[in-house]
């Protein structure tokens, strides 16, 4: 209770500065939301009085506070460039995220266990070499080259795909999920890799403790052994590798939603920051950071569940 | 410990339920935009348009920013009067209108029947209402200072009259830009309410745009039942989807992208409407003095770069004026500094940069064909001794630091019209002008400028603009390029496609072939 108590206000903690910082970072690159509202063909006056409706003519610290106070009380305000509530915009945008965050998720924890103990346990010594082989070249490509590699092969070349043409889960959730196994798989290959990788060395170390040859000279088979007694050990740093990833999944989302045209959060994030649309960048990075922070508490929570002798302080 | 394997299990598969949730929870938000992925041909008569930059900014007509939402938007909006693809001025929501003979008094004869999407009837307070809104709101400054120039304004009956302080010959290109709105309407900004052939159904982020057709148009409306605009920020994805045959019409293609087009679709080709140049900051040295500028218009041959960068697509240009202004442009005016690197050379060595110099090009990244350009120019000046360097910057960037700062040296862009005028193009090489980035600074132009503002004779107006194309073109106060192509590919079952010598695609024109 108090380790939670300590977890959470590291989290505000965390928003407060991560929040603080993309502030600040507006205040520092050039340019200013008036001239995506304005145009180029505005007058210096009309530009100023709507400077003075942002209230962009206050002193930065003092917006910042403002900002705060509203988002403490749910008002993430309104987009400078939609002229839209905020939430309204990532009410509609973060389920696309989301969606692809677990797809991708699914995928690492549902192709990466079979593999990495089939990797950890078979005797072929030339599929543990097949495997370890491909995992190491796997795991080096970064997630955003597996994705344009995969538009180009599966959508210009098979033609099974037309890149960009995401079909929102508002229209149809089977489009939309089909749309998103690619992108899905893209950001989760590398993870895969890792994750295999892993277990697989951690079910080796496994098979060489103790308990294993006792196990073996009492009778058990091989496969039960594994089953019962190694499996249970081998995923236990795997389970917390597995949480921090669903972490990095979100943020590798970044890229790839804009690899495959996906018109989620990041893409927004992306489009926001150009037009300097303070309310929408500054909602999505506090997002982005207690998401993180969080994954990473739920993270240490499983460590503390998985094996009781790690005592969390 | 197969109780706490189980627990981890269950706390994993709590947390993918909790997601779910968070994503079921905001179902509702969902925009009701339909499927039509698709083209599915005439029974549905509806076509998916593919557009490559989303409508992010404000939908109010008035307050419209982008050239890309305006683009759209004009089948939304109509004003008393509309320009046409011949850039003439027609009735709309007027059904009339007469001009006194000192051009001061304009009439306007409201049109019987006319209605707005939202169902009600257009009477002439909703026309005072929009005149007096535009004229405080518009984010043009041009149309805020025309219509400021109405000293008076007075419904009588369905008349709408109009008293200006002095002549106007370009006032009915302004009275076009004061869309007609509903009276005390507030939600333009979002949901945006006209009186044109189409009605703004759903916008949704960064996917797409819905119009229908306006059952209630005076006349004989849009021959569509529905649009829907698909955003495609990605070129490559844009034209993926256009190739697959997922997309009926797209337009601002580029000649790489024509030539690799293989469905079958029927490609149109007009020009972009913009003069693009390298604009020259004339309070910067060496391009203060005109032998240097005329030396950079003889170094730059504009043929060869736009064979390298447009396979010879395109218009030259010689001064502040496009082709589509037939009665202003003048093609001599892009012949008078043929490509001549001996008389490059000598102008330059007169002006003291017998040696060259360096300079900066600032270009904006996010328009392929200005940065295309400048790296062709730049080989190009290397032949007299010039080099220059391209810096591309961000398009919010370029706008605060090049455009409002006129913090640059030289830069390649491209200016269009915002009003279909003369004044439009001209307007900002005026000394004093707010958007005189370039500091252009020449009084001739000036008195020219103002005596053609005040002339009340059209032929001897146009005659006066034809004077200021002039002096830019003998100061050479930028190195004039050239009208891009603008190509457009359409589905062949379609007809009725229309260039307008504006940033517009009027979709009330297009329909299925019967």
């Amino acid at each position: 209770m108090k380790y939670a108590a300590k977890k959470f206000c590291t989290l505000i903690i965390t928003l407060f500065i991560v929040s603080l910082l993309a502030f600040l970072a507006f205040q520092v690159i050039p340019g200013d939301p008036t001239t995506d509202m304005l145009g180029t063909e505005a007058t210096a006056e009309a530009r100023a009085e709507l400077r003075a409706e942002l209230g962009l003519d206050r002193p930065v610290l003092v917006r910042y506070f403002d900002w705060l106070f509203s988002f403490v009380t749910g008002d993430m305000g309104t987009s400078y460039s939609y002229r839209m509530p905020v939430s309204d915009m990532l009410a509609d945008k973060l389920p696309i995220t989301f969606l692809l965050t677990i797809m991708s998720f699914l995928f690492t924890v549902v192709l990466s266990i079979p593999l990495g103990i089939l990797a950890g346990s078979t005797r072929s010594k030339a599929l543990d070499v097949i495997i370890t082989a491909f995992d190491q070249l796997v795991m080096s490509v970064p997630a955003f080259f597996i994705g344009i590699v995969a538009c180009f092969v599966f959508g210009n070349i098979f033609a099974l795909f037309v890149p960009g043409n995401f079909v929102s889960y508002t229209v149809s959730w089977s489009k939309c999920l089909g749309y998103l196994v690619l992108p899905a798989l893209s950001i989760a290959i590398p993870r895969i890799a890792m994750t295999v990788k892993m277990l697989r060395s951690s079910v080796l170390s496994q098979m060489e403790q103790d308990y294993v040859r006792t196990a073996h000279s009492r009778g058990n088979r091989r496969s039960s052994i594994l089953v019962r007694h190694v499996l249970k050990n081998a995923l236990i740093p795997v389970i917390t590798f597995l949480a921090v990833s669903a972490a990095e999944i979100m943020t590798g989302s970044i890229i790839i939603e804009q690899v495959f045209t996906i018109p989620g959060i990041s893409r927004l994030l992306i489009a926001s920051i150009a037009n300097r649309d303070f309310p929408v960048v500054q909602a999505i990075v506090v997002i982005l950071a207690a998401w993180i922070v969080i994954v990473n508490f739920v993270a240490d929570l499983l460590y503390q569940f998985a094996d009781p002798r790690i005592r969390l302080r | 410990m197969r109780k706490k394997i189980l627990a981890v299990f269950l706390a994993v598969a709590l947390l993918a339920c909790s997601l779910c949730g968070c994503s079921g929870a905001t179902d509702k938000a969902g925009t009701s935009s339909d499927e039509t992925l698709n083209s599915s041909g005439a029974a549905s008569n509806s076509i998916t348009v593919g557009i490559a930059q989303d409508l992010d900014d404000s939908l109010d007509p008035y307050q419209m920013t982008a050239a890309g939402t305006r683009e759209v938007m004009f089948n939304v909006f109509e004003g008393l009067v509309k320009p046409d693809s011949d850039g003439n001025y027609v009735c709309a929501v007027a059904s009339d209108y007469t001009v006194s003979e000192d051009g001061l008094v304009y009439t306007f004869t409201l049109r019987d029947g006319v209605v707005f999407h939202n169902g009600a009837a257009c009477t002439a307070d909703d026309v005072l209402y929009s005149f007096e809104t535009c004229a405080a709101t518009s984010v043009t400054s041009a149309v805020v200072t025309a219509l400021s120039g109405i000293t008076e304004i007075k419904a009588d009956g369905n008349q709408i009259v109009m008293t200006l302080e002095s002549a106007n010959p370009d006032f009915l290109s302004y009275v076009a830009s004061a869309y007609i709105v509903p009276k005390d309407y507030t939600d333009q900004v979002t949901k945006p309410v006209g009186t044109g052939p189409f009605k703004f159904v759903s916008r949704s982020v960064q996917e797409s745009i819905v119009l229908e057709r306006h059952t209630d148009y005076y006349g004989a409306g849009a021959k569509l039942d529905k649009v829907t605009y698909k955003i495609y920020e990605d070129n490559n994805a844009l034209f993926t989807a256009l190739n697959s045959g997922a997309l009926d019409l797209v337009a601002h293609l580029s000649i790489d992208q024509v030539n690799n087009l293989t469905n079958g679709y029927n490609v149109l080709e007009g020009t972009m409407n913009l003069v693009q140049a390298i604009y020259l900051n004339h309070t910067v040295a060496p391009f203060d003095n005109e032998l240097v500028r005329q030396a950079l218009c003889y170094a730059v041959d504009v043929d060869a770069m736009m064979d390298l960068t447009a396979e010879g697509h395109g218009t030259k240009v010689g001064s502040s004026m496009y082709p589509a202004f037939g009665k202003y442009f003048d093609p001599e005016q892009a012949e008078a500094y043929p490509y001549d690197t001996d008389k490059a050379k000598e102008l330059l060595a007169e002006a003291g940069y017998a040696n060259g110099f360096e300079f900066t090009i600032i270009v904006p990244s996010n328009y392929q064909p200005h940065v295309d350009t400048a790296v062709v120019l730049i080989e190009q000046l290397k032949a007299v001794g010039i080099t220059a360097h391209i810096q591309q910057v961000e398009w919010n960037t370029w706008v605060s630091d090049v455009y409002g700062n006129r913090n640059f040296e030289a830069t390649v862009c491209g200016f269009d019209a915002s009003t279909l005028n003369a004044s439009a193009m001209l307007a900002r090489w005026v000394s004093d002008n707010g958007k005189n980035m370039i500091n252009f600074n020449n009084a001739e132009y000036d008195e020219v400028f103002a005596a053609a503002q005040s002339a009340t004779d059209e032929a001897e107006q146009t005659e006066l603009y034809k004077q200021c194309l002039q002096l830019l073109s003998d100061t050479a106060a930028n190195v004039y390029l050239q009208d891009l192509a603008d190509f457009v590919a359409i589905n062949p079952a379609l007809e009725g496609f229309e260039f307008y010598p504006l940033y517009v695609i009027d979709m009330s024109l297009i329909g299925y072939k019967s």
